[in-house]
């Protein structure tokens, strides 16, 4: 087990880093790791916020990377010619990342390189600019392209996540970016606040909030703070989604009697009713390709999942192990479906093969929900209950990695992660 | 907020009473409903008339309807319960109520948010179907696992928390408009 927290600190504490409202704990690691050693780069002491160390943490919690500190090198490799590959080859780095910046009329000009540690090979030779504010998100960038040169898969470090904190009696609709850093509050209610969900432009967020007495699902434009009840009909209103092309909304309403799944326009107006069937229909999700939804329903005498046509009513029920599956999810290449299923008792998160229908339950929390993936499809965050308190947890859809997002202070309910930032 | 229109007198009874009523809910109502919302919240008989609703001897006081693990069929031995407030709805031309149905932790947000649903309309069509209460005087709300009552994390708690909410306009947990 790896405190990270403890470098986090050590690390703002040198470079006056953005304080992390939640801490992230890693507890396991991929079958590969990488090991990676970084320098800090040229001239980074003088940035309002440190590069390397946000990489440096990036590639840490994903799990498939070890870095190594190549800081206390002498001298520390500051561009290519500089790399002393024995050095590098006796602290076993594969790879090493080297970098100077310096200022730009707008900001600050950033050139880095990612080598080969033993021939020196160039991976990645770049040069970026970004002013003051824009530092982290560009750490994350480069974090985003060292993952992918490596592993050969897109990274996610550039998004962000949404979450529900619980203190007392106040609920706080948070978003931060993927590393728990940068939180900012979008709402404070003193009733429930549920289901955040990222439109795909990542521009907005829908949500059920429960501020009129009863649950009525907001959209909720980050940037102006504009907010438009987009559904409030008689009864509740709950369970949004966004179509894959953010033109509408899945919702889960009680208008018409029991819970059906409709679908709006983004912008609200009238509902058309898509599930028939059972007492319950709720938590729709989107297949990636727009055309069908995903479901939870009761009409086969206990909750399981269902995929529909957006088109059609004839369902096809998707999971069959188990008395109770709910809340699923598709991942971006509609190979994988995540799902909260109960195992012995407990509310676990679960992945099914889609082709194959194999089942894998990848977690040991006793009360899981709200699994969604990250924008490359390689992680899942989900709620849990760690130590009888509700928190963020994320597992690799392989099971074998696994981090808790452990906040200051509440209960952290309900988290969504977005999209890819542009 | 409405403005505040309470007699002294009124308004040093509901401060005496210590309750969670809002002082918007009082001032909506006229100045004999509201001797009368003192009375429902203290349980006294301050104003010389008897409140069945409060009086712990009386079924109308008991205001749980309880339901198994991720059931929302209403069990047998509620049936004297939902009577009592069916027969009370239908021999009082004034009284409301909400049904608020919520559920045991286990399980996701939403999908226990559309059981407690289930739960609250479970008890409502017991009220209409059997005993013909008006469709108008009862409303239906789910909270799903949002408001328990018991904080534990055992079969226990879990029992008080899976119910539906027998809740008269006037009392404090009636949804405020």
């Amino acid at each position: 087990m790896k405190w990270f927290r403890f470098l986090l600190v050590s690390m703002a504490l040198l470079t006056g880093a953005a304080r992390a409202d939640i801490a992230i704990e890693i507890v396991g690691v991929g079958s590969q790791q990488y090991p990676i050693a970084i320098a800090p780069f040229r001239g980074e002491v003088s940035l309002p916020q440190s590069l390397t160390s946000v990489i440096g943490n990036d590639l840490n919690l994903s799990g498939l990377f070890r870095v190594i500190n190549a800081g206390d090198m002498a001298p520390v490799p500051y561009q290519p010619s500089e790399v002393n590959s024995q050095a590098l080859a006796a602290r076993g780095a594969q790879t090493v990342l080297v970098g100077q910046v310096g200022q730009a009329a707008d900001g600050y000009k950033i050139r880095f390189w990612l080598l080969e540690a033993a021939t020196r090979r160039e991976l990645i030779a770049m040069e970026v600019t970004a002013q003051a504010k824009q530092l982290r998100r560009t750490a994350h960038q480069i974090a985003d392209m060292i993952y992918e040169k490596i592993t050969g898969e897109p990274g996610a470090f550039n998004s962000r996540i949404a979450y529900v904190i619980k203190h007392g009696g106040r609920n706080e609709l948070q978003v931060a970016d993927s590393d728990g850093y940068g939180a900012q509050t979008i709402l404070t209610s003193k009733e429930p606040i549920l289901t955040p969900k990222w439109s795909p432009d990542g521009s907005t967020l829908a949500y059920v909030s429960f501020e009129k007495q009863k649950p009525v699902v907001f959209t909720h434009h980050l940037q102006s703070g504009r907010r438009v009840a987009v559904a409030a009909f008689r009864g509740n209103n709950s369970a949004p989604a966004w179509s894959p092309d953010g033109s509408q909304l899945a919702v889960a309403l009680t208008k018409d009697g029991g819970t059906n799944v409709y679908l709006i326009n983004a912008h609200g107006g009238a509902a058309r009713r898509l599930t028939f069937g059972g007492e319950i229909n709720t938590e729709p999700s989107w297949t990636p390709d727009g055309k069908a939804i995903l479901f939870t329903s009761d009409r086969g005498g206990s909750p399981q999942i269902y995929r529909q046509s957006i088109l059609g009513n004839g369902a096809e029920r998707m999971t069959f192990t188990g008395g109770y599956n709910a809340s699923a999810k598709m991942s971006p290449d509609g190979k994988l479906m995540t799902f909260v299923a109960r195992d012995n008792g407990a509310y676990r998160v679960a992945v099914m093969d889609v082709a194959t229908k194999q089942v894998m339950v990848l977690t040991d929390t006793p009360d899981d929900d709200s699994p969604s993936f990250s924008p490359n499809g390689r992680m899942i965050l989900y709620e849990a209950v760690v130590d009888r308190k509700r928190s963020l947890a994320v597992v690799s859809s392989d099971g074998r990695v696994k981090q808790r997002l452990r906040a200051l202070a509440g209960e952290v309910r309900q988290p969504a992660w977005g999209p890819l930032l542009k | 907020m409405k403005k505040i229109g309470l007699s002294l007198l009124v308004a040093s009874l509901l401060a005496a009473c210590a309750s969670q009523q809002t002082t918007e809910q009082a001032t909506q109502q006229q100045p004999t409903t509201q001797t009368q919302a003192v009375v429902d919240k203290s349980g006294a008989d301050t104003a010389g008339k008897y409140n069945p609703l409060t009086d712990p001897k009386n079924i109308l006081s008991q205001r749980n309807v309880f339901f198994d693990f991720d059931k929302y069929n209403v069990k047998e031995e509620f049936t004297a319960l939902i009577k009592a407030h069916a027969g009370y709805l239908n021999a009082t031309p004034a009284a409301r109520v909400s049904l608020q149905g919520n559920c045991d932790e286990r399980g996701t947000a939403e999908y226990n948010l559309a059981l407690g649903q289930r739960r609250a309309d479970a008890v409502k069509k017991a009220m209409q179907t059997a005993y013909g209460v008006d469709a108008k005087k009862v409303e239906t709300i789910s909270y799903g696992k949002e408001r328990p009552v018991a904080q534990g994390h055992d079969e226990a708690a879990w029992a008080q928390n899976r119910r539906t909410e027998i809740v008269y306009s006037g009392e404090a947990k009636f949804p405020k408009q």
